[in-house]
């Protein structure tokens, strides 16, 4: 028989047991360590860090003028073929223009239309997203029908179409990308800001009166600031696509700019006959998409490993 | 389900009419018409002469109504370039274009289903690490430097199929991977994370310890409910295909409806260009329609409600 | 002697994680005889469904499992394969799950779950199968179980989706059923309901049952024997009169603390708890896990205590008897 009457036992009356101290590391050694143990993020940063450099760096590094042609020295090989020169590390393209400094310079254009696109895009996507998703009700209503609306638009022939109208500039279409490729901030930041909404400290500020617009913008766009940049990283390689796309079609950035996209349909006739004239443009506008990527992906892993895949 | 079938229906239908005010205010107010289809040279007199001649000076909704009737009767007018009716020009052409999309898909969800079930269950191993990173390049491969690799490799190299061209079937091959390629990654992963959700669901389990097979497990019990969603992806990225197909289809000089259009826009042939334009973005309404009704058929949860 | 129908002895279910290898389950033996009521009881985390599923093989992927002996009447189920497995899952040994929201199938008919169940191990006339479909539907309690048969899951409530599970573990008549927390998810109610069902099929066709529950008032109720499981070890087990009447292990005493005595327990009187937390099972443990929570913990209590036999059937994982204990834990004035 049990020696501890049943109702007066010790367990009643014994006192909690001390909690071992835990020591957890710092959020920032956390994050180092995620940031630093994701290897998509790790080279698809590097190789990004290093487009962006070189794109900055444009004139230091450019052995030759982009724009200069010359018509002696038209299509010649790059360096690994056996008549290839150092003159012209990557060799020229049909009008004599040295291919390398071509290369370069169009990183230029590629980032200028991702971040331009990206950051037009964003503004008009997260402030129709933050609107829906903190009035909801009739306002959700409605945006969620101009997000269907929006949907419902094939970008590549509407931007063609605009394009082929009004004319082609950098501007152009930075605007007409911007204004299509909206719908994703604005689905994200939608979802963000209701589930954001619904937490208390939402309601607390409410309580303390506080404006809507200062509580729009102090509590809620931090909040939603993750998933906007992840979508942010897709649009921007989106735009790069569409516009190398484009550029492809003749529609895009005009010669004698040198847009990746561009210089792949100029290189288009030689291509038979070299296959290099094509890969090279192509291969750096994939490096380019392929580091955003997988940069993308990894703040999404690092920031919200939860909803990985 | 009827209920939720007309919900859906009128949605559509408000959708296709919003989208249609926009595909002709887009190509109205976006620039002076008369000016672009004139072309540079034209005088002053001349752009105003073409302005009356289609109506441009008419109210911009006025321009609409006519226009919307126009369509309803399947009526958009003369081709400027073609003197011939543009309804008939896109007929001519649609059947290409739909082939190109059909064989597109199915490219895409024969190596995508197979590939993200596959990654799924060796979850985690360099099969399902491969296969995720095949999903990223796809996505970062510009297609028209994809459908260029693989005329190099496969027409001029290797020799066994056309370079371009509408007529045969070969003619088809090349186009349909290269567009395909593009729906790929989206199916895939989706696939996969469908995958994921439904082996780890209880269901699963209870399948398993009633003692069925592992494999009829996987695809009679998983696959079923993780192709749901795919289902429904898969449409629409058909949508995407169809307006995808103008860059393919000028590669590959197959006359369907994106070559009609780069070159009616290179010949200022607007009614042509709004046409086409109307005609696929009526095509991504239907499309969407259908993957609803599709998702809610394919789930008793919706479909038995 | 006749041989138990389940025989358990070291089991052991690990999994790695990235801070360590958790050792959910470290070595645990019981064993069940034909047509017997065991109850595993133990607070969560404490390893009872993972048990379970390692029974059944049914464990995560990434956990392993490991045992010094593990025999089905007679069949080594150690050296099966998932093929072997799933000749004997279903058919003579059925699972019933905690979550019957989620266990079933929501792509198919509840007809089509029940028959599969049957057709899977004896291939034959469809007919036979929804007969025997309906025929369990009646027996455990569902009306116009014809027409459920073309149902979906989502049209049926939680208590009915559970009744569907217990039909759908009978379909080939097996000799094993294990239920881990079959009635957690459900209403007070229908708990009582579900409970006696199982019990009364149990008795009635003769099969073993394997309950495993935190609820010690079911316990008392149908079990012939118990096990109770505390950090990934059975710390006693007994005859269901035995362990009640006379609880030899601190963490059992504990338990009986915690539920009212109907005339025993005053009214308005304070029930017990345990103070503190489960150890973590992460990494290896030393000593007896249960000693910081303990109230007759002693030095002696740093080496790990061995499950002592008591009596054939009985046994106690304690250094200690209890006439032997003393309280050792610093004390608050009592009430």
């Amino acid at each position: 028989m049990s020696t501890v009457e049943r109702h007066d036992s010790p367990f009643r009356r014994m006192k909690a047991a001390a909690v071992e101290d835990y020591i957890a590391p710092s959020p920032w050694t956390m994050l180092r360590r995620r940031v630093f143990g994701n290897a998509g993020l790790v080279v698809g940063g590097t190789i990004f860090a290093l487009i962006v450099l070189m794109a900055l760096a444009a004139p230091l590094i450019a052995p030759h003028d982009p724009y200069a042609q010359s018509l002696a020295n038209r299509l010649v090989p790059p360096i690994w073929h056996a008549d290839g020169t150092w003159i012209h590390p990557l060799g020229t393209d049909g009008l004599g223009r040295d291919y390398l400094s071509r290369l370069i310079y169009g990183s230029r254009i590629s980032l200028i239309i991702g971040l331009a696109t990206a950051l037009v895009s964003g503004f008009i996507g997260a402030t129709l997203g933050i609107c829906a998703g903190y009035f909801g009700g009739r306002v959700d209503m409605v945006i969620s029908y101009i997000i269907t609306t929006r949907l419902a638009m094939p970008v590549v022939l509407v931007a063609l179409a605009v394009v082929a109208i009004v004319g082609t500039s950098l501007q152009l279409i930075i605007l007409v990308l911007g204004l299509l490729l909206w719908d994703q901030f604005a689905v994200v930041t939608r979802s963000a800001t209701m589930q954001v909404r619904a937490q208390e400290f939402v309601t607390a500020a409410e309580a303390l009166g506080c404006s809507r617009l200062r509580l729009l913008c102090s509590e809620i766009l931090p909040n939603v600031m993750n998933p906007l940049i992840v979508v942010m990283t897709l649009e921007m390689a989106n735009a790069i696509l569409l516009e190398a796309a484009l550029s492809f079609l003749g529609l895009g950035v005009q010669p004698p700019l040198p847009s990746w996209g561009l210089m792949v349909a100029e290189a288009k006739p030689h291509m038979f006959f070299m296959a290099w004239i094509i890969m090279l443009p192509g291969a750096a506008l994939f490096a380019l998409v392929l580091s955003i990527y997988l940069v993308g992906d990894g703040i999404r892993d690092v920031t919200a490993p939860e909803n990985r895949n | 389900m009827l209920l939720y079938t007309l919900r859906r229906l009128l949605l559509a239908v408000l959708v296709a009419f919003t989208v249609s005010i926009i595909s002709f205010g887009l190509l109205r107010l976006s620039g002076d018409l008369a000016a672009a289809i004139a072309g540079p040279e034209a005088t002053e007199a001349q752009i105003e002469a073409i302005r009356v001649d289609f109506g441009l000076d008419q109210p911009l909704v006025m321009q609409y109504v006519d226009w919307l009737l126009g369509a309803l009767r399947f009526d958009f007018g003369n081709s400027f370039y073609f003197r011939d009716s543009v309804v008939s020009l896109v007929a001519d052409r649609l059947p290409v274009t739909l082939t190109l999309g059909a064989l597109a898909i199915m490219f895409a969800l024969i190596v995508s289903i197979p590939l993200g079930v596959l990654a799924a269950v060796k979850q985690n191993t360099w099969i399902d690490r491969s296969a995720l990173t095949i999903a990223v390049s796809g996505q970062a491969m510009p297609s028209f430097w994809f459908a260029l690799i693989l005329i190099l490799v496969f027409a001029v190299n290797l020799r066994w199929l056309p370079v371009s061209g509408s007529g045969t079937w070969a003619h088809f091959i090349l186009p349909a991977v290269a567009l395909g390629y593009y729906a790929t990654p989206a199916i895939m992963r989706l696939t996969r994370t469908g995958m994921l959700d439904v082996l780890a669901s209880d269901y699963i389990r209870t399948a398993r310890a009633k003692g069925v097979r592992p494999g009829k497990v996987l695809f009679k019990h998983a696959l079923r409910n993780a192709v749901i969603p795919v289902v429904a992806l898969a449409v629409v990225q058909f949508g995407f295909i169809l307006s995808g197909s103008i860059v393919i289809e000028t590669i590959f000089s197959l006359q369907g409806l994106g070559l009609l259009m780069w070159e009616s826009i290179g010949r200022r042939d607007f009614p042509v260009v709004q046409a086409v334009l109307l005609l696929i973005a009526m095509m991504y309404v239907a499309l969407a329609f259908i993957a609803d009704l599709l998702n809610a058929w394919l789930d008793p949860r919706i479909r038995v409600a | 002697m006749a041989e138990s129908l389940l025989d358990v002895q070291g089991l052991k279910v690990d999994i790695p994680l990235a801070t360590g290898t958790l050792h959910a389950v470290r070595g645990i033996d019981f064993a069940v005889d034909k047509g017997e009521t065991l109850c595993i009881v133990g607070e969560s985390g404490c390893g009872k469904s993972l048990t379970s599923l390692a029974l059944m093989n049914l464990l995560p992927r990434t956990a392993k499992r490991s045992a010094d002996r593990l025999q089905f009447d007679g069949i080594d189920l150690l050296t099966y394969s998932e093929h072997g497995y799933s000749r004997l899952r279903g058919s003579r040994m059925a699972m019933i799950f905690q979550e019957p929201m989620t266990s079933l199938n929501p792509a198919y008919t509840i007809g089509d779950q029940l028959t599969e169940a049957l057709l899977t191990h004896q291939p034959g006339s469809r007919r036979k199968a929804r007969d025997r479909a309906i025929y369990l539907l009646e027996r455990v309690g569902i009306t116009g179980a014809a027409n459920r048969l073309s149902q979906y899951p989502h049209q049926l409530s939680g208590g009915l989706r559970q009744r569907v599970m217990i039909a759908m573990s009978l379909m080939c008549g097996p000799d094993l059923i294990i239920a881990d927390e079959p009635t957690t998810a459900l209403d007070v109610t229908i708990q009582a309901q579900i409970l006696h069902l199982l019990a009364e099929l149990q008795r009635e066709l003769g099969m073993a049952l394997i309950l495993i529950t935190h609820d010690l008032g079911i316990v008392a109720r149908i079990a012939h024997r118990v096990a109770v499981m505390y950090a990934g070890q059975v710390v006693e087990t007994g005859t269901t009169e035995e362990v009640f009447n006379a609880p030899q292990h601190p963490y059992t005493l504990g338990l009986m603390d915690c539920i009212p005595v109907p005339g025993k327990t005053e009214r308005g009187a304070r029930l017990g708890s345990i103070p503190g937390v489960v150890p973590s099972l992460i990494g290896d443990l030393s000593g007896c896990a249960f000693r910081g929570r303990c109230p007759f913990a002693t030095s002696q209590c740093d080496d790990a205590p061995r499950l002592r036999d008591i009596s054939r059937d009985r046994a106690c994982r304690c250094h200690f008897r209890p006439e032997e204990r003393r309280v050792t834990a610093e004390l608050v004035p009592g009430p």
